[in-house]
């Protein structure tokens, strides 16, 4: 099981958001039970003992649950194998001999920081446009006023579990932001706690989105690169709240 | 919002909020609900591409009862309104419906277009310099914007073909569509063509059909299961029976060998139209 | 030594009955009229569980906020990867919990070390935490009829835990988080992420502002307020090989104690039984498996060292289960503390297991013989399938290895009850303070005390500090105080961008664990404490002669960022052993070796050492000074802990 194999490492450098990027190649010798990040920590070490500057990448957690970390493995978002973050990727998903094609996510609303790390600060525009339930510290009821169906909460915990590491964007042709938006509005639109709010929520979140990211067209890229493997189906429930919201909202604020 | 100190790593938004229009209108101006726009275009033209493909059945029948089906499609109403009202209403409608079909596609893949070139890198529309690797996404659903320029193109192409006549020439006989369409598919490069195109559709409805579900949010975890089994049967049916028409001319299987009129537009319909009655 | 007491350490505890104080002493508490809560500038630093729920209620509440994180992103911040659950006595199981016993347990479970009257409030704003997480839309475990689950954690004999599946801590931070980004959006709440905090200000005494780092453009800048929350976490990774995330660290607790605050309790801090032994020597983190696969795994290890077969080879009659053996009523259940100490010893007496030979077996065959296959993977099939991304062996036919790993510190910055350190306008919440744990925390504990903190005890005390400061303005950014600090910290980047030096930083921060680990780890005894002691200045001396540090300061640099905090974990890992040096006794996460039963328990010194350490720092290279806080009981017997 401690195997070694050797691999090529073909990475993106980029100095800086307006600097022309390149790839750079660099051969690599791991054990396979090495995680993906701990084979480009052993790279940069090397790199710091030649004298070249690291390769920027972020990560933090590295228990696939804080989505810092976030890597384009030879063309997939967070590698190959399914349902798993680049943190918990895996040497022992490689064979001898393989070449690595590492680069960052991108979209125009991912720009690219340094190296791999990009900027993903959109999604936190679309939470900060209504990705939340207005409760005031010590304005909660007693929590088991309202009791939530266990089919509910259980669906909805299947969207609350996305982890915000863009690789949705990433993964999608369209660059569409479809899956993250959709998970934190189907996430919320699932509780009783968040119906008050479900049409404003929905349509507020949903234009912030479309300032940023691209439109959907139902390709289900995104699902595939998902580490916690959030359902398409949140899409379509967003895509019908959405419609609903605008005739909603007007009624309403009273204009019908 | 989001303080970064260094405005140079401030995410610019890919586009600015525009002034809202009323309502219904408002809902055409996001992505989303142009997407809404979309599938209820889509379940017309697939609908009326479906109904077309199995009214066309008629050439098996023959040229008086594919004459017959012709001039019912004209006489639809009845003696109520004036005749061919209706299917002119049909035709402005489907004329509207492909219209807002088109500009959404085309509005919508500029934004996405837009939200993918990153910050000005990469040249051309590649979002990954490294090549990508696709998983779900099928090659019907990739080709949506090739499959929909070859379709809007063929539509030209076939009406100008066998609604217009205009290279058919002295051939074209207004008003009898089996002898149009037995001799415009009788030339092999027109089958072809023909045949090209309708794979282009059925890759497009193929993707389009099943899109129809998740853009509309149409979804019932007990029913989702049926979905792409539903678009692939509406997909190939149409390719089936739109294939049958120039495979079976060019076999020879319809052909104006044992055709009891003759082919004109003045005795020739007449005729057609009595072998019609008297079936 | 004789430690000697100081009026520093007053915790200034209200008096009256215990179980009415917080509530009588929200009434005594200054108040800030609403209208003048905008004249008031906060800054809280973190934007964890703790932060982000502080910010959030401060926003709420009308104080003008900002908000620091090092992150991308509030919502990365690490209290994002606990798993287990919240503790909340709300008693809904109806098996006989309380606010009281909640406490109860909490003081016995920290071995007596923690204070009493914080602890206390700590149990009775528990309930509250649960009321607003379900109200922000967590999703918490429900049962069929719609109410919520709990489940017992830990070894606590009620059901009190609260949890969403495996993700508790993921789903109560995106909660805080989801209001901290309600108040962003209202402009309460000034958000500025990727800006790492690299002072603190103080300014006649009193704290008046932070120097920070924008991590993308390097920009040093200084923010004043008049008050500073620091929420930063805890110190783990000072053992570079810990469950904590990579970028946790200690700095900004670290800086504020250079700046005056006392540091308490360094030597506590908590060994987690159950986690992924490293597979080599470059291994950057441990992964946790959930405390809960010892209700069904049996630990044990080959009985003969240096055993070379595979483990479904080793007879029954040849395997050790080791802690079955010694405590027959607790069995594999014992506390963390145990557990990791019992691991310990078999490992290091050649037992151990797996390629390293640095692990113990955890074996889940007897308990698929028995429910099946399929009742264990309801139960633990994604911890399962964790293990088998990690370790590429699948637990269904191959015990797990595990091995115990730094995961809390109970130690931290000193606070009083209105969780204000020894700085006035200058106070830590959550695991950066080291108030509610006392030398050992609870299961569960942890998500509790941060959102405490947060949401219903900081917004109180806050204001009757403030009160008194209606009309000052805060210190301008161009006093003389923020100019020497921003050049001090221009000074410090440059020196470290200018050693010409040979090594990377994690190849010290890797050595400097090591020496953390084996010494100031599960077991430390004297001879160990006063090597380390002079094994690190040594290592450090080395660091900042042969650290290689690349690139500029005004790009994002990682290594810039690091070499800060591990020069930091420096001055820290030193004070820790002096800490666990001068307490001889053995208490919860501090095990002397010197300070055992007969039978291998911790030995508390009641007499002696029942009080809390708080040191002074007097300088660089100048001993810290030890204070002290003595601890009284007036509510919870002592008692010795068995569980033979």
């Amino acid at each position: 099981m401690n195997d070694t194999i050797s691999v090529t490492i073909k990475v993106w450098r980029q100095e800086n958001p307006d600097a022309p990027g390149r790839f750079e190649t660099h051969p690599q010798e791991i054990t396979t039970d090495a995680s993906f990040l701990e084979m480009l920590d052993l790279l940069n070490e090397q790199l710091n003992d030649r004298g070249e500057e690291p390769i920027v990448f972020e990560s933090d957690c590295r228990e696939g649950i804080c989505g810092t970390c976030g890597l384009m493995i030879n063309g997939r978002a967070h590698g190959p194998q399914k349902a798993t973050a680049t943190c918990q990727l895996h040497m022992r998903e490689f064979e001898d001999g393989d070449e690595i094609v590492i680069e960052p996510f991108r979209a125009a609303g991912f720009p690219v920081i340094r190296d791999l790390a990009v900027d993903r600060s959109p999604l936190d525009h679309i939470i900060e446009s209504g990705g939340f339930i207005s409760v005031g510290s010590g304005a909660a009821p007693d929590a088991n006023l309202t009791p939530v169906a266990r089919e509910a909460a259980e669906k909805a915990f299947d969207a609350a579990a996305c982890i915000g590491c863009g690789a949705c964007v990433a993964a999608c042709p369209n660059s569409a932001a479809q899956l993250f938006t959709s998970a934190k509005v189907g996430h919320m639109a699932l509780l009783p706690q968040g119906q008050p709010e479900r049409w404003s929520r929905t349509e507020a979140m949903v234009e912030v989105m479309e300032s940023y990211f691209g439109s959907c067209t139902n390709h289900g890229e995104c699902h595939e690169a998902c580490p916690k493997e959030i359902s398409l189906d949140f899409i379509a429930y967003l895509n019908r709240d959405y419609v609903k919201a605008k005739v909603k909202n007007r009624a309403l604020s009273g204009q019908r | 919002m989001v303080q970064s100190i260094r405005e140079r790593y401030r995410v610019q938004p890919v586009r600015a909020h525009k002034r809202n229009w009323p309502f219904p209108l408002n809902i055409y101006q996001s992505a989303v609900g142009r997407k809404w726009v979309m599938a209820l275009t889509g379940i017309g033209l697939v609908g009326f591409v479906l109904i077309h493909m199995v009214g066309n059945l008629h050439v098996y029948e023959g040229p008086a009862r594919m004459y017959e089906y012709a001039e019912t499609l004209r006489t639809l109403g009845g003696g109520l309104v004036p005749k061919g009202l209706i299917l002119w209403l049909m035709r402005f409608g489907l004329a509207g419906m492909f219209a807002l079909h088109l500009h959404a596609a085309i509005t919508l893949k500029d934004m996405s277009r837009h939200s993918s070139e990153d910050s000005g890198i990469m040249s051309g529309a590649k979002k990954y310099a490294g090549g990508r690797d696709h998983i779900a996404a099928t090659y019907a659903s990739r080709t949506m914007r090739w499959t929909g320029p070859i379709i809007a193109l063929y539509l030209l192409f076939h009406l100008a073909d066998l609604t217009w006549g205009w290279w058919l020439g002295p051939d074209f006989v207004r008003g009898d569509p089996y002898h149009n369409v037995a001799t415009s598919l009788a030339s092999l490069p027109v089958a072809a063509l023909y045949v090209a195109a309708n794979v282009a559709l059925a890759l497009h409805i193929f993707h389009g059909a099943w899109s129809i579900f998740q853009s509309l949010g149409v979804n019932n975890p007990r029913y989702n299961h049926l979905r792409r089994g539903l678009a692939t049967g509406i997909a190939g049916l149409i390719l089936v029976g739109n294939l049958s028409f120039p495979i079976l001319t060019q076999t020879g299987l319809i052909n104006e060998d044992n055709r009891p009129c003759p082919v004109n537009d003045s005795t020739g319909l007449v005729c057609l139209a009595e072998q019609a009655e008297g079936h | 030594m004789e430690p000697t007491p100081t009026p520093l350490l007053d915790p200034k505890v209200p008096n009256g009955p215990i179980a009415d104080m917080w509530e009588n002493h929200k009434f005594s508490m200054n108040l800030v009229n609403p209208s003048n809560k905008r004249k008031f500038e906060v800054i809280v630093v973190g934007t964890g569980l703790a932060g982000a729920s502080a910010a959030a209620t401060l926003g709420e509440l009308g104080y003008r906020v900002k908000s620091f994180t090092f992150h991308d992103s509030p919502r990365r911040a690490h209290s994002i990867a606990a798993q287990g659950g919240i503790n909340g006595a709300k008693n809904y199981p109806n098996d006989g919990d309380s606010v009281h016993r909640l406490f109860y347990d909490t003081v016995k479970g920290g071995d007596y070390r923690s204070r009493e009257a914080n602890v206390h409030r700590l149990a009775e704003v528990s309930v509250n935490i649960i009321d607003q997480a379900t109200a922000q839309g967590v999703p918490f475990a429900r049962d069929y009829g719609g109410l919520l689950d709990n489940r017992s954690f830990g070894g606590a004999q009620v059901s009190r835990t609260f949890y969403a599946r495996g993700q508790t801590g993921q789903q109560l931070l995106l909660g805080a988080y989801s209001a901290l980004m309600r108040q962003v959006a209202a402009g309460s709440v000034e958000l500025h992420n990727r800006s790492e905090l690299l002072d603190v200000v103080v300014k006649d005494g009193r704290a008046c502002g932070i120097v920070t780092r924008d991590l993308l453009s390097g920009e040093i800048t200084p923010h004043s307020a008049h008050a500073v929350v620091l929420a930063t976490g805890g110190y783990g990774n000072v053992y570079f090989l810990s469950t904590n995330a990579m970028m946790c660290n200690v700095t900004a607790a670290w800086r504020a104690h250079r700046r005056g605050a006392l540091f308490a309790n360094p030597c506590y801090t908590q060994i987690h039984p159950t986690c992924i032994p490293a597979s080599d020597d470059f291994q950057s983190k441990l992964t946790l498996m959930s405390e809960s696969l010892r209700n069904d795994g049996r630990i044990w290890v080959p009985s003969a060292s240096d055993e070379g077969r595979l483990p479904g080879d080793i007879p029954e009659a040849e395997r050790d289960y080791y802690l079955e053996r010694k405590y027959p009523a607790f069995g594999n259940l014992v506390p963390r503390d145990v557990a990791s100490r019992n691991a310990k010893t078999v490992v290091d007496a050649g037992h151990g297991v797996g390629p390293l030979l640095n692990g113990v077996y955890l074996d889940f065959a007897a308990a698929i013989e028995r429910d099946g296959h399929d009742a264990i993977a309801a139960r633990y099939g994604n911890l399962f399938d964790m293990y088998q991304r990690i370790t590429g062996e699948t637990p269904y036919s191959t015990p797990m290895r595990i091995y115990p790993a730094s995961h809390y510190t109970m130690g931290g910055l000193w606070v009083d009850y209105h969780l204000m350190t020894n700085v006035p306008g200058l106070y830590a919440i959550g695991e950066a303070n080291f108030s509610d744990h006392g030398a050992n925390r609870l299961g569960a504990s942890a998500l509790m005390q941060g959102l405490a903190d947060g949401y219903f005890v900081l917004p109180y005390t806050i204001g009757d500090d403030l009160a008194d400061l209606l009309g000052d303005p805060v210190v301008p950014t161009n006093d003389p105080v923020f100019t020497s600090a921003v050049a001090g910290i221009e000074d410090e980047t440059g020196r470290w961008l200018s050693t010409d030096g040979t090594r990377s930083v994690d190849h010290f921060h890797r050595e400097l664990g090591r020496m953390v680990w084996d010494n100031i780890g599960m077991a430390r005894n004297e001879r160990g404490l006063r090597q380390v002691l002079s094994d690190i200045p040594a290592l450090r001396e080395e660091f900042c002669r042969d650290v290689r540090v690349l690139g500029s300061a005004n790009t994002l640099n990682q290594s810039l960022e690091k070499v800060g905090r591990v020069a930091d974990f420096f001055d820290l890992a030193e004070l820790m052993a002096r800490d666990a040096l001068e307490r001889e006794e053995s208490c919860g996460g501090h095990f002397r070796e010197e300070h055992q039963t007969t039978e291998g328990e911790a030995r508390r010194d009641d007499e002696n050492f029942s009080h809390v350490a708080a040191w002074e720092w007097n300088g660089p290279d100048i001993a810290q000074t030890r204070h002290i806080e003595e601890l009284t009981f007036d509510n919870v017997a002592l008692s010795q802990r068995s569980y033979k």
